[in-house]
């Protein structure tokens, strides 16, 4: 599925958070937006998967234009992960439960062979689906964040800070489980990290936003090689090398 | 010596039993800066928080020797307790959010902590709260004096912090993943500011992360922690070229941006790293 933003404005109230976003992803690749608290990269991304309906521009998948409001049958093709695992699963419900919520609502059949073929696919052992969150370690929920997102068959993954809340090790696997994934599905990323290793490892193109402006668009190998315009990016790049090469 | 610390025992009594957490963690700690690291649960907050008895009652510690500035913490009663934390060594906490009174004003609450340790009147206070503010580059600290703490940014309310700790003049710092919950270049900004204090006023500081690169850049000698206990302890200018399995195993499975890597190595736990 390609993806085409442009010129997204969003705005709360009278103050503009996103002030002209625009970019293209091609179907199958994979495209970071990196940028801090406040610079507008997530509200971009919920105003995508349909959770902010309070914009103005053009978001199309397929060529299609999105409208402000999505029909169900949108959401079995866009998918979102979101940040903290400890937060976006019901505390209640076992894993079974939550993953069965979308096919249940979507009247897809064969639930219990999806479950069980979706939990395997994000490496999970089937004898965590009547588990409760609280009873898996972070990168298990993580991952069952991830299966929550997949069971719907998507081709467009959504993911804001997938792996911020977790240790590296953990962020290792669920990184990898992502790139295979993708690989697997043929499946378009578009993710959000403050992170720039994490964005250039998974991405192949990045956009850096500040203030509500996407300020320069360059390639992943373009950000690893330092050639980038803007003082922004710059600045990114040069903290993030800092720290992994001490003078 | 300003923090000695042998053999360390941190377990927790609960109705099911007694779960260990802190298992023989040895450490000491001079005038400079030491940082802790390791993953989630290693236990590193937990040892720093038993320094200054701050931990729940069904904790059960035991420790050869647990000891600041001479002090034996083990044995020391509350009161004594009182004229060290705060005073004689000071908390950095990881979010100004919740560390903050939402309902006071800043300048109030740095005031507050001013006066609990030195005295004096409350327009004094108020004077020495602005000098603090200032301390650590606060732009205009009468407009954030008079600011609460909703109306602050997130970097704004930690240097906050730093300077509500800074009013006792204490002799160690304690630093608990002061800079996760910020943007990169802030974070670059805070730890500057840190080191700046540290190393103008003499303290001690210990720097608890679980950020291995941001801890081998800011400190002098790192201990690196695994499932309560001490790894390997060594120059921080070292960490990157460590040689233990799990070290290395943290700092190979991060993405580089320089160097990049066509599928992160996972980390592999050895059960004889715990021997």
């Amino acid at each position: 599925m390609t993806i085409e933003i442009d010129n997204l404005r969003i705005a709360f109230g009278d103050k503009e958070v996103v002030k002209g976003v625009s970019f293209n992803v091609a179907k199958g690749a994979s495209f970071g937006i990196v940028g801090e608290s406040g610079s507008g990269k997530s509200t971009v991304l919920r105003a995508m998967a349909g959770l902010n309906n309070e914009w103005s521009g053009r978001i199309a998948f397929s060529g299609e234009d999105a409208p402000l409001f999505r029909p169900p049958a949108f959401f079995r093709k866009v998918q979102m992960v979101f940040q903290d695992p400890y937060g976006s699963l019901h505390p209640r419900q076992t894993i079974d439960r939550i993953l069965s919520e979308l096919p249940l609502v979507h009247g897809m059949d064969n639930i219990d062979d999806r479950i069980a073929k979706v939990l395997a696919a994000v490496a999970l052992p089937q004898t965590a689906r009547f588990r409760y969150p609280h009873q898996l370690s972070g990168g298990q929920r993580q991952r069952v964040a991830i299966a929550r997102a997949l069971i719907a068959e998507p081709e467009v993954l959504l993911l804001d800070e997938p792996t911020s809340a977790l240790d590296v090790s953990v962020q290792a696997e669920i990184l990898n489980l992502l790139a295979d994934l993708r690989a697997e599905r043929n499946l378009t990323y578009v993710m959000v990290s403050h992170n720039l290793s994490v964005i250039a490892h998974l991405c192949t193109e990045v956009g850096v936003m500040i203030d509500g402006h996407m300020v320069e668009q360059v390639t992943a190998e373009d950000l690893r090689l330092g050639n980038v315009s803007h003082a922004h990016t710059r600045e990114l790049r040069s903290l993030s090398v800092e720290l992994e090469e001490p003078a | 010596m300003l923090v000695e610390i042998k053999n360390l025992h941190i377990g927790f009594e609960s109705r099911t039993g007694f779960a260990p957490a802190v298992k023989g963690v040895s450490l000491t700690l001079g005038t400079e800066k030491l940082g802790i690291v390791g993953e989630s649960g290693s236990g590193k907050s937990l040892t720093a928080r038993a320094l200054m008895k701050l931990l729940p009652k069904q904790t059960r510690i035991e420790a050869d020797k647990l000891e600041f500035d001479g002090i034996d913490i083990l044995s020391a009663s509350e009161k004594q307790m009182r004229t060290i934390r705060g005073k004689r060594a000071g908390f950095i906490l990881q979010d100004p959010k919740y560390s903050l009174n939402p309902v006071k004003t800043i300048g109030s609450q740095v005031a507050e902590s001013w006066r609990a340790h030195k005295g004096g009147s409350k327009r004094a206070a108020l004077e020495a709260a602005i000098n603090l503010l200032e301390m650590v580059k606060i732009r205009d600290p009468r407009k954030v004096a008079s600011a609460y703490p909703h109306e602050v940014s997130g970097g704004m309310g930690q240097r906050v912090m730093i300077a509500m700790m800074l009013a006792p003049d204490p002799e160690l710092l304690i630093a608990d993943e002061p800079t996760s919950a910020l943007d990169a270049t802030v974070q670059a900004e805070i730890l500057r500011l840190i080191e700046e204090l540290v190393s103008e006023r003499g303290m001690g500081l210990l720097l608890i992360s679980h950020d291995l690169p941001l801890v081998s850049h800011f400190c002098d000698r790192v201990a690196v922690m695994y499932s309560g206990r001490v790894m390997e302890e060594l120059k921080a200018s070292e960490l990157l070229s460590a040689q233990h399995p799990y070290t290395r195993g943290l700092l190979n499975c991060m993405p580089s941006l320089i160097h990049p890597k066509e599928r992160l190595p996972v980390l592999t736990r050895d059960p004889e790293w715990l021997k």
